[in-house]
Formats: structure tokens, C-alpha cells, sequence
């Protein structure tokens, strides 16, 4: 459905997507990750024919951005990190306006309106002006207008920035709904986003892609090895939180201990397993051995959120790409 | 053609949802009001002064009162197109909207000539605010229709073109501020250059004068139709819209 090819953008003096390729399936929902100033709106706005490519070629639905832009943006839809909203206009008198400019036909307008409206469950505040609603309202009329000519291909840039958790799950249970019909591309540097709603994942840093893989591969990459956080409590003064420390280090099977707080009696360690090692078990005997109150024992796992700032680390970038690149090939 | 008709309503419903379209209508109507009643004031504090002393040529209301009050309005226009033309494009960019625009299946053509389209209807009712004073002059007168339309065709062509050139200014910026002030810069030096010009008979000077926007109204505001000025406004209406068009086309590749 979308096929990006050796993509490269340049501004004035900045590289912003650097050789970029992937390709993306019908009916996905692709998770484009990275952090703030990686190239991900950059490539969104190449998809969306918003920005001519530097190099490398763009098609979304066998159709160029620079051939056939017309085609192009008949077939996608497009929320920008700002919804495009209209302030003086009433909510269904903007989406009348953008069907319209979508090209759907009179006869259809208002019909698609309501759909829409219901989809994206704004219709209580059809009325409404927009300059009048609450950003999770925006957000949502936002994506109303995306999907008004019911696209091939959806790009949301960010959609569930700055709403509060229960918007952001409504939002997310929408674009899910979504899925199947519409091959979807969406940015986020909110990792959990992805591990909910994506089915791959698309991660790019510093302009150069990093990573492309299903996103159980990407965890399953690193499940391996386990983080568990210990909280001791112990007599003031003694042992020392050093002595602890060392004691813990010395457990089967531990690579590394990082003592995160120790405040009177009370000591919190976060401690990290060797690839393959089940090491909870242990420690908990070298605790109650040792003498001391064992009083919490929590399993903080490695995320995706360790994973990505892994792969986007400047320093490990380029090893990483070699390893990845070459598990999925 | 239904597209730019679509972004035309768009941006006339925009005008009129905000206070500026009164305010710009009630601005030129108070204006034009006052110049006009001091014009009918003089043309009849004169004509009764010529007919208790003799002397003076014959009077005209066409002459007297609407050709100065309509080449007022020209410069009037001058004022007004800043005002007008500034949020085109500034207002969408800072906003973000243009991104809903530049996206949709649009040309960037029908999207400038939309945006202008409403701009000139704006300008249009402004304009129709003058008719209420010259409909009274026509009531209790009897000027001639013709020149008065002559001197409409031409306010409408100035402004036409005066709207244009703001409209690419627009497209070169965010700032709906800058895009003002450039817009009333250029216009203002249109004005100086024609009226600077004027007297002056080298081959420059010539150029210059013929280029400047205002001359051209002259022969209007007569009651004079020639092809040349109807030519000139609208091919200078023609090429801006399209420079206007070559611009966004470039601040794509550029940003």
C-alpha cells in the first residue's frame, strides 16, 4: 500500500530523513516511532505530498507523491500534530467544508457528516464553534476530518498528544476500529501507544531508520534478561547499603545492581538479570538469609521504552542497525 | 471550478464571522460619507454663489462630487487591501490549516484563486457601501450613469489587483503582522511612485508611471474605458495570483 524508497529530505541546512525505506502492508497498523525531531513528521508530510522528497521515491497506493499528487491525496487521510480546525467554524460546518474539499459528491455530504460524527463520537457538539471546544474535542474532529472519504491509507501524526488517559484510550480503541478497512501510519514518541495499537513498528532516530519489526520480535528481543526492583528494610546504619550491595551482586546469575534509594531503615535496589537468568527466586533467599525484611520483591521487566532508548542511543546506533537489519532480512 | 468557489465562501464566511468585515464596511462608509457630504456641502455653498454673482463655468455633479469622491475611494483602497489580504495565507500557515488545504485533492492554483475570489468579494461589499450615497446623488440630481460605472469598473480592477499583490505577500509569511505592514509598504509606495512620477517627463519616469497601479485608475475616474488599463490591471492580476503560485510551490521544496 505505501512503498518508501531510499526517501531523503533535506531543509536548508539539516538533514531530516536520511535513505529511508520501508513498505508498509494493507490493513496494517504501523507504529512510527522516534524521538522529537527524528524525521517522523517529515516523512509523514512527504507521504501526504505536503513536502517534495529530496531523493528517493514515495508511492502510496502504486501512485508517486511527485507523479500523481491528485491521486495520492484522494486516497489518504491526513491529521497533522495540530488539527487543522477552522476556530470560526461550527463542527459540522467544518466537516461539511472539508468533504467537500475532499471531493465527495453534494448528495453525500451530509450524510458522510453524520457518520463520521457518530464514528468519532463529536455529534454532541455538532453546534459547537470550534474555537469553543476542548482539545480532546479537537483532537477528535480532527480525525473525524481524516477519515471523512473514507481513505485507503491513514497517517496520524501524534493523534493522542496532549489528551487526558481516557481520551487517550477512547482514541486508541478508535483508531483500532479503524484498522482493517484503512492501512494506518501513525507517529508517536509514546512508546505504550505502540505496544498497544501497532502491529509493527517503524523506528527512526537522527533522521536514519533503526528498526523495523513486529513489535513482538522487538520485546521478545530483550525479554531475555529481566529487571527486578528489591526494597530491604534493615536497621538503621546497619549493614551498610554498600555491604548490601555487594551481597546482592554476588547472587547467581546478576549482571548488574543500582541502588536507586536508601533513606533510614529503608533501601531500594533495582537489579538487572543476565540474558536467560530467573533470578527473583534467589534473591529473595539471599535476603532472608542474610537477616534482613524482605518487603518488596517487583519485577520492573525490560519495555519498550528500554529497547527504544537502546536503539536510539547515539552510541550504540549503528551496531544496532547491522543486528536488527540482519534478524529481520 | 466547485473547489475554488468552495474555498471562496470559505474565506468571505471567515471575513464576516470576525468583526472585520464590519469593521472595514463601516470604516469606508463613514469615510466615504464625509468626504461626500463636504463635496455636496462646497458644490452648493458654489453653485448658489455663482447664481447671485455671475461668472464660472457650468457645474456638474459628475465633475465635482464623483469624480474626486471616487478617486478618493482609490486611495482609500490603498488602506483597506492590507487589512484585507493579510490573514490569507499568514493566518492558515501559523495555524496549521494549510496543511489541510495543500493536502486535500486541491491544485494550489484553485486554492489561490478561491482565497483571492473571497477577498474580492469582501472588497466588492465594501465598495457597495459607497452606493447608498451616490444612489442619493442620483436621486435628487441628474449625473451621468455612465462614468460612474466606468469609475466602479476601475475601483474594482485596482482593487483587484492591489488585493493580489497582497495576497502573494501573505504567502511569503506566518506573520499576519508582517504580511500587513509589507502589503500597506507596497501599496503606499505604488501611490508615491505615480504620484512622484507624474510631472515628469524622462523615459524612467515614464516606465515607472505606466507601471504604478494608481496612474492607470486616472482614465477611469474620468470616465474614460480604455483596453490598455482594463489590460494592464487584469494581466497584473493574472501575474501575481501566479507568482503567488510559484511562491508556495517553492516554499514546499524549501521548508
Amino acid at each position: 500500500m505505501i512503498k518508501v524508497e531510499g526517501l531523503t529530505k533535506r531543509y536548508a541546512r539539516t538533514l531530516a530523513v536520511d535513505n529511508i525505506s520501508f513498505e508498509v502492508e494493507k490493513g496494517q497498523i504501523v507504529g512510527f516511532l522516534g524521538p522529537n525531531g527524528a524525521g517522523k513528521t517529515t516523512t509523514m508530510r512527504v507521504l501526504t505530498c505536503f513536502l517534495p522528497p529530496s531523493a528517493g521515491t514515495a508511492t502510496v497506493a502504486g501512485f508517486d507523491v511527485l507523479e500523481q499528487p491528485m491521486e495520492v491525496k484522494k486516497r489518504i487521510g491526513y491529521l497533522p500534530e495540530t488539527p487543522p480546525l477552522y476556530p470560526e467554524m461550527e463542527v459540522v460546518e467544518y466537516l461539511q467544508f472539508v468533504a467537500k474539499l475532499k471531493g465527495i459528491a453534494s448528495g453525500d455530504v451530509r450524510r458522510r457528516v453524520d457518520e463520521v460524527m457518530e464514528r468519532c463520537s463529536v455529534a454532541d457538539v455538532r453546534t459547537k464553534l470550534i474555537s469553543k471546544l476542548s482539545k480532546g474535542y479537537r483532537q477528535r474532529v480532527g480525525l473525524a476530518q481524516a477519515i471523512i472519504h473514507n481513505p485507503d491509507v491513514l497517517i496520524l501524526d501524534e493523534p493522542t498528544s496532549g489528551l487526558d488517559p481516557k481520551q487517550i484510550i477512547e482514541t486508541r480503541e478508535l483508531i483500532h476500529s479503524l484498522a482493517g478497512d484503512h492501512t494506518i501510519i501513525l507517529s508517536t514518541h509514546i512508546l505504550s501507544e505502540v505496544e498497544h495499537s501497532c502491529e509493527r513498528v517503524i523506528i527512526i532516530s537522527q533522521g536514519k531508520l533503526v528498526a523495523i519489526d513486529s513489535v513482538d520480535n522487538l520485546t521478545a528481543r530483550l525479554r531475555g534478561s529481566e529487571a527486578v526492583s528489591v526494597e530491604l528494610e534493615v536497621a538503621s546504619g546497619r549493614p551498610n547499603p554498600t555491604e548490601v550491595q555487594q551481597r546482592l551482586e554476588m547472587v547467581a546469575g546478576v549482571s548488574r545492581v543500582v541502588m536507586k534509594d536508601s533513606r533510614d531503615s529503608r533501601l531500594v535496589f533495582e537489579v538487572e538479570s543476565l540474558q536467560g537468568r530467573h533470578i527473583r527466586a534467589d534473591l529473595a533467599r539471599t535476603v532472608v538469609n542474610s537477616g534482613w525484611n524482605l518487603s518488596e520483591l517487583r519485577s520492573v521487566g525490560l519495555s519498550l521504552e528500554d529497547i527504544f532508548l537502546q536503539l536510539t542511543a547515539a552510541e550504540q546506533k549503528e551496531t544496532d542497525v547491522k543486528e536488527i537489519q540482519g534478524a529481520t532480512v | 471550478m466547485r473547489s475554488v468557489l468552495l474555498i471562496c465562501r470559505k474565506e468571505l464566511n471567515a471575513y464576516f464571522a470576525s468583526p472585520i468585515a464590519y469593521l472595514l464596511m463601516a470604516f469606508f462608509a463613514l469615510i466615504f460619507g464625509f468626504v461626500l457630504f463636504n463635496a455636496t456641502r462646497d458644490f452648493i455653498r458654489f453653485s448658489f454663489q455663482m447664481q447671485f454673482q455671475g461668472g464660472g463655468g457650468p457645474m456638474s455633479i459628475n465633475d465635482q462630487i464623483i469624480t474626486p469622491l471616487l478617486g478618493f475611494s482609490s486611495t482609500i483602497t490603498l488602506f483597506l487591501v492590507p487589512m484585507i489580504t493579510m490573514r490569507l495565507f499568514a493566518e492558515e500557515k501559523k495555524s496549521g490549516t494549510i496543511e489541510l488545504l495543500l493536502t486535500s485533492p486541491v491544485t494550489d492554483l484553485q486554492i489561490i484563486v478561491g482565497k483571492w475570489l473571497g477577498a474580492m468579494l469582501l472588497f466588492l461589499c465594501i465598495l457597495a457601501m459607497s452606493m447608498i450615497n451616490v444612489a442619493l446623488l442620483f436621486a435628487w440630481g441628474k449625473p451621468d450613469l455612465k462614468p460612474v460605472l466606468v469609475a466602479y469598473l476601475g475601483l474594482v480592477l485596482q482593487g483587484g489587483c492591489l488585493l493580489a499583490i497582497g495576497a502573494f505577500i501573505s504567502s511569503l509569511t506566518k506573520n499576519q503582522i508582517i504580511a500587513g505592514g509589507v502589503t500597506f509598504f507596497v501599496c503606499l509606495l505604488l501611490w508615491l511612485l505615480s504620484w512622484a512620477t507624474a510631472n515628469d517627463t524622462g523615459a524612467l519616469s515614464q516606465v515607472i508611471n505606466y507601471l504604478s497601479i494608481v496612474t492607470h485608475f486616472d482614465n477611469f475616474s474620468k470616465g474614460i474605458l480604455e483596453t490598455k488599463d482594463i489590460i494592464f490591471y487584469l494581466s497584473m492580476i493574472f501575474f501575481s495570483l501566479f507568482i503567488t503560485s510559484r511562491a508556495m510551490e517553492s516554499l514546499r521544496w524549501r521548508s
